[in-house]
């Protein structure tokens, strides 16, 4: 690898995704007729709440009807202060998160301060609409994007569309295929200023509604022990929540519903 | 008709060498060194915006002398190699040695083929992994690498700084006592230098995946006082790990989650 370096008038500045154009491997560029069955990741949400945003995502990809992964990650850091997460063709979506995460790096380093919450959710938008064309073809890619603006002292999410058009949501959102689910599940428990603890219980409920309802999305493995990612976003950074506490939730909504439902669960299930 | 000059080879070289060390030997040096935790990097900078230490990639740091457009153009395309080569392959195929080697060939190439050598002398520095050792290596103006040992020095005067910083070297230091002892070789016996002539930046073990970090200047005047009170060479540091590497700026240390999804 050579050391990259450009006349002033010619200078790729501080955008990787530029760089990696002039001397990266070439991207690839959807040609021909859609693809079937890749992989796909599915169910995200985020929701706002008193100092920042919760973000969560199920564990499952698919490919067709069968289960590809049970323990795939789909919420990532993007930077200190802010997280994506993804659903759609897997592959692609992964990338397109390592690419989006070197991008905000980069962009630090070379410019030795980082941009602004909105800069970000602007970059990401620019990456999905590059990836239109495979898009078109049935490889969707749609993140969702939230962090916490160090600016305004606020969270703030967007989500985006698959021509890169993106929108900042007020409260909460949900994409992926129980993206509906999980959204009304949390239109159901939201309320302006949640304290956190409340938010990360509505998240894990959420996911846990679209489990239930959606069967590409992966509910809690209690047999293998793998539980939804959840992240909290806030002044101090981005952490992820230990398993155990995820866990110990999804264990606090599933003895809940016991109680309130009966053993057998729930609709048609009424025994003679 | 007039023929051109004839200048000897020798003299040529000479020439450019005496000009590329006229140039780094007016602006101020700058002290790498080994510490406990890592290595520390301390410059002569008054300057709280056009850096002369600055991150490359996770491990490392690159740090330069002399004339600043000329390093600063360095060091992006330090970064930009390192961030290309973390995406093609691994972020773990990242490493000092090589990009130190492109470093030292492209000012070779420039001082022999250019009709003005570059006025820097630069410093990459990785935080050793998985036992390996922290490398220092030392590239200067004409090409010339060097893998130094335990600490270096860039800029005008190096020897005399050098000298300095030798006779209270250890490699266990704490960050205060490390600090003190190096600011005082870099100053000498006849200037006192406070935190605001000071950019101090550091490669620690204790940052988590990105190791370095920028002594803030409240910071860097608490570890000062530190280390006078401990007074320069009071030994053993008391054993105390000089306060948690957090609640600087950069210091967000736990971002650790911050791996990138396909590795």
């Amino acid at each position: 690898m050579p050391l990259p370096l450009f006349p002033p008038t010619d200078d790729p500045g501080p955008d990787f995704v530029s760089l990696l154009r002039r001397t990266g491997p070439p991207p690839v560029v959807g040609r021909g007729e859609s693809v079937v069955d890749v992989r796909h990741g599915t169910t995200v949400a985020a929701l706002r709440f008193s100092d920042g945003i919760v973000m969560a995502g199920d564990r499952r990809a698919t490919e067709g009807h069968a289960i590809a992964h049970r323990a795939m990650e789909k919420v990532f850091p993007a930077d200190r202060y802010s997280a994506v997460a993804i659903a759609g063709a897997a592959g692609f979506a992964v990338e397109m998160v390592r690419l989006f995460q070197v991008q905000l790096e980069h962009y630090e380093k070379v410019e030795g301060v980082t941009l602004s919450l909105e800069g970000k959710a602007n970059q990401l938008a620019q990456m999905v609409r590059q990836h239109l064309p495979l898009a078109m073809q049935g490889l969707v890619v749609i993140p969702l994007f939230a962090g916490y603006d160090l600016r305004r002292g606020i969270g703030r999410i967007f989500t985006y569309d698959v021509t890169g058009g993106h929108y900042e949501e007020a409260d909460f959102q949900a994409t992926g295929s129980g993206g509906r689910d999980a959204r009304t599940t949390i239109k159901l428990g939201y309320r302006e200023g949640l304290p956190r603890d409340e938010a990360v219980e509505l998240a894990v409920r959420a996911l846990y509604e679209a489990a239930d309802e959606d069967a590409a999305t992966g509910g809690p493995d209690l047999v293998r022990g793998i539980y939804p990612v959840v992240a909290v976003v806030t002044a101090d950074g981005y952490a992820q929540l230990e398993e155990e506490d995820v866990a110990a939730r999804f264990a606090a909504i599933i003895d809940r519903l016991r109680n309130e439902r009966g053993v057998s669960g729930s609709a048609g299930g009424e025994p003679g | 008709m007039t023929m051109p000059f004839y200048v000897a080879p020798e003299q040529v070289m000479k020439d450019r060498a005496e000009y590329a060390q006229k140039g780094i030997a007016r602006g101020r040096s700058l002290v790498a060194t080994i510490y406990a935790d890592g290595v520390l990097i301390v410059a002569d900078n008054p300057s709280r915006s056009l850096h002369k230490i600055s991150e490359i990639y996770d491990r490392i740091a690159f740090a330069g002398v002399g004339k600043y457009n000329e390093y600063d153009q360095l060091r992006v395309a330090g970064v930009r190699h390192a961030d290309t080569k973390g995406f093609a392959f691994s972020r773990e195929d990242v490493d000092a040695r090589s990009l130190a080697n492109l470093y030292a060939q492209f000012l070779g190439n420039v001082f022999t083929h250019e009709m003005k050598p570059l006025e820097v002398e630069i410093l990459v520095a990785e935080l050793g992994a998985d036992g390996r050792p922290d490398e220092l290596y030392h590239v200067a103006y004409e090409g010339t690498i060097t893998d130094e040992d335990g600490f270096a020095v860039l800029g005008g005067d190096a020897e005399t700084i050098a000298e300095r910083v030798a006779r209270d070297w250890r490699p266990d230091r704490d960050l205060a006592t490390a600090l003190g002892d190096t600011v005082g070789a870099l100053a000498g016996p006849d200037r006192t230098l406070g935190a605001g002539d000071l950019e101090v930046a550091v490669l620690s073990r204790r940052n988590g995946r990105r190791a370095f970090q920028r002594i803030g200047d409240d910071r860097l005047a608490g570890l000062l006082r530190e280390a006078a009170a401990g007074g320069p060479r009071s030994g053993a540091g008391a054993g105390r790990a000089s306060g948690p590497e957090a609640g600087d700026e950069a210091a967000e240390s736990e971002v650790g989650a911050g791996e990138p999804p396909g590795g």
